[in-house]
Order: structure tokens, then C-alpha cells, then sequence
């Protein structure tokens, strides 16, 4: 095995331009609000996968798929109790809070 | 090395924090009357908490590396940085949350306010957790060398930071960047 970690020295330089390039559009543009949120939300996905792949290990051992399953599941139960809770909660109500 | 049980656990804590997730974009704009996100929110600061966990997320990584290539003395010294980056982290998020309920902003002043300190004071118990629990495997480490079953221990909180760091990546970008543009 290399001397030389080049593997997590990238990954670390990747996540460092995702927050810097997260933190530039949302404090410094005057793009929409929607369209921030969604630029930034997937960067945050972007660098989820990469400390997932680079530093976690997901892909190694012989429990991979396992491993993927079960992360891809807490990913859509987590995608479904947020969207879900705040469409509940937040839309097509007729009252005023 | 069987670790999938502690993927597993990883799977519960994603549901554990997206359940506060979804508590927090319910309530985000709920002030009762009290501090929006734009009168309390210190985002230099926030940003720093960020640069320290990123880069403790790294030197873990590199921890695990130095642990691979059989160097127990590389392993302890990367896993020393990390604890002191992690809490680094602590303590200017301890710092932060004392400014804000000093500026009035405390967890009974409105619905967003409690759902904010839930959710980041949740992050903050796991990572506090996280320094006690890399102690105990620093001793184990110290006591007993690098064995298989001392290896395996190692691994498994390396998982856990990282996995903090995630978490945290998405309070950044949902709790603090959303605060600031909306």
C-alpha cells in the first residue's frame, strides 16, 4: 500500500470546492431562492456520496451490496419523512397560521 | 471484517436525523415573534466549525490509511489530530449556542428555535459521544497493539465520524446557507 493516502488528499480537496462553491452561490449570487436550494442541496448529495465512496469504504468487503442496500434504504426513508412531513405540513392548508 | 451490523445502525441514525430534519423544515419560519436566522446566525464562525470538521473527517480517513499500512504510531497521531480538530468543533459550537441564548434566542422562544437546537444539539451529543468513544479505542490501541479485533474497532468509529461529518454537511447547507438566503 502507497505511502501517500492520494485517494483521501483528493476527496478532502473535492469536499473543500463543494462547501466553498455551496457557500459562494448562496451568500454571494442573487440567483432565486429555489434555484439556490437546489443547486447547493445537490452539492450536499454530491459530497454525502463522496465521503460515502472515498473515505467510508462502501465499496470494499465482501458485504458490499449489503452494505449499498441498506444506506439506499435510510437515504428513501430519509427523502420521504422530510419531503413528506413538510408537504404535509406546510402545503395546501386553507387556514392562515 | 463483518461490519455490516454497523452499517445498519448508520441506516437508523440517517432516519434518526432525517425525522429532525423534517421537524426543522416544518417549523423553520415559525418565530413566534422572536430572532429570525438572519439576526442570529454567525456564519464566519459557522464556517469555521465546517473547515474543522471537514478537515477531521480527512485526517481520519487518513488514520485508516496509516492502520492499513500496519503503523500503529501513524494511526494514533492521525487519530490524536482528529479528536483535537473534533473538539475544536465542540468548542466553538458550545461558544456559539451560549452567544445566542445570551442575544435572547433560547430553545423556549419559538418553534424554530427548538427545532434548531434539537437538531444541532443532537449532532452535537453524537460527536461528543463520538471524542469519548475514539478515547476508549485510543486505549485499547495503546494496551493492546493492532490486532484484528482492535483493527475492526478502529474502522467502525472511523465510519462514525465520517458519518457525523455527513450529517453535518447537510445542517450546513439546509440549517445555516438556507437561513442566510432566505
Amino acid at each position: 500500500m502507497s505511502r501517500f493516502p492520494i485517494g483521501h488528499v483528493l476527496g478532502f480537496l473535492f469536499s473543500l470546492l463543494l462547501t466553498f462553491a455551496a457557500a459562494g452561490i448562496a451568500l454571494k449570487t442573487s440567483l432565486s431562492f429555489k434555484t439556490i436550494m437546489w443547486i447547493i442541496g445537490g452539492l450536499a448529495v454530491v459530497q454525502a456520496g463522496l465521503q460515502l465512496t472515498m473515505f467510508m469504504h462502501v465499496n470494499e468487503g465482501e458485504d458490499r451490496h449489503s452494505q449499498w442496500i441498506n444506506i439506499l434504504y435510510g437515504v428513501f426513508l430519509a427523502v420521504i419523512i422530510v419531503a413528506g412531513s413538510i408537504w404535509v405540513m406546510s402545503f395546501g392548508g386553507t387556514h392562515s397560521h | 471484517m463483518n461490519i455490516l451490523g454497523f452499517w445498519i445502525f448508520l441506516g437508523a441514525e440517517i432516519v434518526l436525523f432525517a425525522t429532525l430534519f423534517g421537524v426543522y423544515g416544518v417549523l423553520y419560519e415559525r418565530y413566534a415573534g422572536g430572532p429570525t436566522h438572519q439576526d442570529i446566525i454567525m456564519i464566519r464562525e459557522v464556517m469555521i466549525q465546517t473547515m474543522l470538521l471537514l478537515t477531521s473527517s480527512f485526517t481520519c480517513g487518513v488514520a485508516i490509511h496509516e492502520m492499513r499500512r500496519g503503523s500503529l504510531k501513524g494511526l494514533l497521531t492521525w487519530l490524536v489530530i482528529t479528536l483535537l480538530l473534533g473538539a475544536g468543533f465542540l468548542y466553538m459550537e458550545i461558544n456559539e449556542f451560549m452567544h445566542y441564548v445570551h442575544e435572547g434566542a433560547t430553545m423556549q422562544t419559538s418553534a424554530f428555535l427548538s427545532s434548531f437546537f434539537v437538531l444541532l444539539g443532537t449532532h452535537g451529543l453524537h460527536v461528543t459521544f463520538g471524542i469519548l468513544w475514539a478515547i476508549m479505542v485510543i486505549i485499547q490501541l495503546l494496551q493492546r497493539g493492532l490486532t484484528p479485533v482492535t483493527a475492526r474497532k478502529t474502522f467502525i468509529i472511523g465510519l462514525y465520524w465520517h458519518f457525523l461529518d455527513v450529517v453535518w454537511i447537510f445542517i450546513f447547507t439546509f440549517v445555516y446557507l438556507k437561513g442566510m438566503v432566505s
